[in-house]
């Protein structure tokens, strides 16, 4: 076990400087981008842009570049933003997480409640009207594209509903700290939550689907139905425990793609200023500081993640621990 | 035998003694499962009738709409139920600023849907974007599928050091959140095109978009097929061809690709799904497709400062990406079912 987690730990390191070297190679050393002529501006002359170079340490060797940003994102915690000058990197992403992390936490508690609740309604009525009905309303929920999803959503609670009983506790898009207000935290998120869990209800849905229909094939299911258990106690103690493996792998991995940025989608269409937006805005504007530092925390979170669902394997079953 | 079959055969049954009617081959077989599938059938048609009705987008604009939907008509004037209406007008709402494009007219070739802020004809464009749409994720897939498979068959096949460098850089690539990478790669590019060698590629370019959506998902397909090549490279038939002294890349061609290309097959309906959403998103984000050129997600883009007086701009799209993609995903079941009956391959 320990060995496992010295490899995992060396692995995750690697990736994540893979992922730095990446990002760095894309905005420096991609053919055609060019840093300083976007901090310096469209019609800059060539001594400003020599200028922007020299100030930004643009004209250095690639590696020293690197090297530099990397010291300064994690050694001395100061790095700063290229285009708004002075400006901190690190608090700027602080301060954005809370919004991801209570967007994604609100979404993740509707996806893993109603997947699960689809998932095995649709296993125990298999092949009738209501397993086909769920079935293809989960496909529905994965072939929409969520940005489109929250722009309906907005058009009717925020505007053609907007007036009615219905929708008229809606709060305008934006965001309010949980401590500020829990109970308009609670109302500026409900929609955004169930915006981004309709895609996720429908692709785990049905995988667990799937999954619960094999595990009932089993050997093991039969001597349950052989001991006298009763079909509900089988499909929920036996089959879905199994069957859950698969969905807490997905579950790891999903989540922290969605709380390193992968939310980015849901945040801008819902005004919601979390690490998805922050990373977008940087990426418009070039400001490659903020892209580092917020492309490092989306995978590590990612990379985390992975490693944290292989550790569980391992733990769960022991036949992972020798491969 | 300096040839063995690409798929293991009954042995012993030319000898039974009886006349057996000659097997169906796994393709056929598929395609009759497919072709019993009803869902995928039905969306099969539905695919193609989008996909005609797209193509079909000069003839509507020409012949019906008499409109071209890439030129600005901010002062257009329409008949509509015997009088003359603006195309656009200036807004009535708020402080009066901003202007309010037509609305639905629900008369086909007349602005059916309404039109944009620029007065254009949104039914028209909707079928030019829809071109752009289905060819960029056509495009991508094929693309992707390709470099996939490629990766995948050599550090599968070789393994050692190339396998440990490409399974490393696969590692890396599928660490980077998917959008955040198409992202990062179209911020780059689009502004200034791409220029390596002989490839090149100017700023508003389609390929551009086929090119960054064929990348990322590329080690979402290697990945399980490296592992299909690992574990095929251990059956036996492989190694009795091995022993027989067959040279490795005739192993590789006629014994290993025919299994393979069975999971790419299935892959196909799926990712493309997965590469329209992917593109609309990144449109949607205006680092997709670049005007004039026009696709769903572009459409949805215009219409997202309208969504509130128009929303018809907005939503006419997205039914259409929904509607396609929910073909593509049901045919991608019914694919999968036919050729993949333990349903173990899966997309993300």
């Amino acid at each position: 076990m320990l060995s496992l987690l010295v490899r995992r730990t060396a692995q995750m390191l690697f990736v994540m400087a893979g992922i730095s070297i990446l990002v760095f190679l894309i905005f420096f050393a991609t053919p055609g981008s060019d840093p300083a002529s976007r901090i310096a501006g469209r019609n800059a002359s060539p001594e400003v842009l020599a200028a922007v170079r020299h100030d930004f340490g643009l004209d250095r060797p690639l590696p020293v570049q690197y090297a530099l940003m990397m010291q300064h994102l994690f050694i001395t915690h100061d790095l700063t933003s290229f285009v708004n000058r002075g400006q901190r990197v690190i608090p700027e992403v602080i301060e954005a997480a809370p919004v991801t992390l209570s967007l994604v936490l609100g979404a993740a508690v509707f996806w893993v409640i109603g997947s699960i609740g689809i998932g095995v309604l649709a296993a125990a009525t298999r092949d009738s009207v209501v397993d086909r009905l769920l079935m293809a309303a989960g496909l529905i929920g994965i072939s929409m594209p969520v940005y489109w999803l929250g722009e309906i959503v907005n058009l009717v609670t925020q505007s053609r509903f907007h007036d009615t009983w219905l929708f008229s506790w809606v709060p305008p898009l934006g965001y309010t700290a949980f401590t500020e207000d829990p109970w308009l935290w609670f109302k500026t998120l409900l929609l955004p939550w169930m915006t981004l869990a309709i895609l996720y209800i429908g692709l785990y849905g049905r995988v667990l689907r799937a999954n619960l229909v094999e595990a009932m094939q089993e050997d093991y299911i039969r001597t349950a139905r052989a001991k006298g258990l009763s079909e509900s106690r089988i499909l929920l103690h036996h089959a879905l425990r199994t069957s859950l493996i698969a969905f807490v792998t997905l579950f790891g991995l999903d989540f922290g793609a969605l709380v390193g940025g992968g939310a980015l989608l849901t945040e801008v269409v819902f005004g919601l200023q979390g690490v998805g937006k922050l990373t977008y805005d940087a990426l418009r504007n070039l400001d490659l500081p903020v892209i580092m530092a917020t492309v490092m925390y989306a995978s590590f979170f990612v990379v985390f993640a992975n490693a944290l669902v292989d550790i569980t394997y391992a733990t769960l079953d022991p036949r992972v621990r020798l491969a | 035998m300096t040839e063995s079959p690409p798929a293991p055969s009954e042995p012993g049954q030319a000898y039974s003694g009886r006349v057996e009617p000659p097997a169906m081959g796994p393709w056929a077989r598929a395609l009759r499962l497919l072709a019993a599938d009803r869902a995928a059938m039905l969306s099969l048609a539905l695919l193609a009738m989008i996909t005609a009705l797209c193509l079909a987008a000069p003839l509507y604009a020409t012949y019906v709409a008499h409109t071209d939907p890439f030129v600005s008509n901010v002062d257009g004037e329409i008949t509509l139920r015997g009088k003359r209406v603006p195309v656009v007008q200036p807004s009535t709402e708020g402080l009066g600023l901003g202007s309010a494009p037509l609305g639905p007219t629900w008369e086909i070739g007349n602005f059916l849907l309404g039109a944009d802020e620029q007065g254009r004809d949104i039914a028209a464009r909707l079928l030019y974007g829809g071109r752009n749409s289905l060819l960029i994720a056509g495009a991508s897939t094929v693309l992707c599928l390709v470099l996939a498979a490629l990766t995948g068959l050599v550090a599968g096949f070789f393994g050692g050091f190339v396998d440990t460098v490409i399974s490393r850089v696969l590692d890396v690539l599928w660490a980077f959140p998917i959008y955040l990478l198409a992202i990062s790669l179209s911020i780059v590019l689009i502004t200034k095109g791409f220029d390596i060698g002989p490839i090149s590629i100017s700023a508003g370019s389609l390929a551009l978009p086929i090119l960054i959506i064929g990348i990322v998902y590329v080690p979402y397909v290697a990945r399980p097929i490296r592992g299909q090549v690992l574990s095929l490279k251990e059956s036996e038939f492989v190694l009795a061809a091995t022993a027989l002294g067959v040279p490795a890349q005739r192993i590789l061609l006629r014994d290993i690709l025919p299994h393979v290309m069975t999971t790419l097959i299935v892959f196909v309906p799926l990712l493309m799904a997965i590469n329209m959403l992917t593109e609309s998103a990144l449109s949607f984000l205006s680092i997709g497709v670049q005007p004039p050129d026009a696709s769903w997600g572009t459409i949805i883009q215009d219409g997202t400062n309208l969504i509130y007086t128009r929303p018809m701009v907005a939503i006419a799209p997205g039914i259409a990406i929904v509607l396609t993609v929910l073909s593509l995903n049901l045919l991608g079941d019914g694919v999968r079912d036919a050729l993949d009956p333990r349903s173990k391959l899966r997309l993300r």
